[in-house]
């Protein structure tokens, strides 16, 4: 019961916080991913920094239980499905997350990716058995490996590094990532409202 | 409206570390596998049985690993199933408090308009394959921008690199490709 409780609070605010961050909305994705206006870069990199920091800070101070980690394997067509699900995102402007988040605020478009997902996903378990046969789902580099060895992890580590100290470490490069990507890479500052009409 | 890049990033990162903390990392495509399932098992009761020490099924896929999305399957009222229910929730309660969602963005995003057009019929059909590749890839890859990008970086897993490295290098040039004019 209590795992429901926490699935409801920690879902509530994921869903609510990405909306906020504007990752529902398609037009904020394209313009991320066309290189025009980083600000949700900045948002995600920051993110990803401020959540390792506090998990490995916790795990080093003793706070944060080191069994909670759930790393997934490696493997060939972890990079394949990388790009399939990229190019989708790129076409959508939905992930399978903030589809979800988006249809529940009322975009009637994303009904449609939760319904092409839904065959999407029915399409991969009719097919995986061919996936697997091929080899491309084997693991490599150790498959389920953390990129140092963290302490008291039963996931081993890509070096012998420590691991809860690489993750601090990498965790604040993301924060100081955040704040040195610049607010566009690509098309003229200012976008769109300095263009005359065509 | 949308919050500033500092304090969205802030909230963000302490929604994935509080999931984290109190039970796993965030993961969400893994649960479009669990909805076909439990509809394929409605109208197929063979699709996933029970077993002396778990579930299993016929299909390859919900067997694999001991049968633990065949387990999900056969009780939808787990944790990571409700989670992706609730976050549902959390967009609508956040849309309502910050006024509702204009109709012009209800049918089409402001992007897609600037250089698609009005269509929604062109809108829904590239949604609904873009939505097909989206989740054949995550299923491929064993995760999403949830499950491997964020939490796996977040949690320094070699796979989340790699993943990352797949979703952007397809997803930028499709973008540029895609949405020449701004908007």
């Amino acid at each position: 019961m209590t795992s429901i409780i926490l699935a409801i609070v920690i879902g509530l605010a994921f869903g609510f916080v990405l909306d906020r961050v504007g990752a529902t909305n398609p037009t904020i994705i394209g313009r991320m991913l066309n290189l025009t206006n980083l600000a949700l870069a900045k948002t995600i990199l920051l993110a990803i920094g401020v959540g390792s920091v506090l998990m490995f800070g916790g795990q080093i101070l003793g706070l944060v239980d080191v069994g909670h980690m759930s790393v997934k394997a490696a493997y060939i067509g972890v990079f394949l499905g990388g790009l399939m699900l990229g190019a989708g995102w790129a076409l959508a402007g939905f992930c399978p997350g903030t589809g979800v988040v988006a249809a529940g605020s009322g975009r009637k478009d994303a009904l449609f990716f939760i319904a092409g997902g839904l065959l999407g996903a029915a399409a991969y378990m009719v097919t995986y058995p061919s996936w697997k046969a091929s080899g491309l789902l084997d693991s490599f580099a150790g498959g389920k490996v953390t990129l140092g060895t963290v302490p008291g992890s039963k996931f081993d580590g890509l070096t012998a590094l420590p691991g809860d100290i690489l993750g601090l470490v990498l965790g604040l490069g993301f924060v100081v990532l955040a704040f040195a990507l610049p607010d566009r890479l690509a098309g003229q500052p200012g976008g769109a409202a300095q263009q005359p009409a065509e | 409206m949308t919050l500033n890049w500092k304090i969205g990033g802030l909230l963000l990162g302490l929604v994935f570390f509080a999931a984290v903390l109190l039970v796993k990392p965030i993961g969400v495509s893994t649960q479009f596998v669990i909805l076909d399932g439990i509809v394929a098992d409605l109208a197929n009761p063979d699709l996933v049985t029970q077993t002396d020490d778990g579930y299993t099924s016929t299909n390859a896929y919900l067997a694999k690993s001991g049968g633990k999305y065949a387990k999900s399957v056969a009780n939808p009222l787990n944790y990571s199933f409700i989670f992706v229910l609730a976050m549902v929730v959390g967009g609508f309660v956040s849309v309502k408090m910050r006024g509702g969602l204009d109709q012009a963005e209800k049918t089409m995003p402001a992007l897609w308009r600037a250089n698609f057009g009005d269509s929604a019929a062109k809108r829904n059909i590239a949604v609904f394959i873009g939505g097909f590749i989206v989740l054949y890839g995550a299923r491929l890859a064993g995760g999403c921008t949830s499950g491997h990008m964020m939490s796996g970086m977040m949690q320094t897993s070699l796979s989340g690199y790699i993943f990352a490295l797949g979703a952007f290098a397809a997803a930028v040039p499709v973008a540029m490709m895609l949405y020449r004019k701004e908007a």
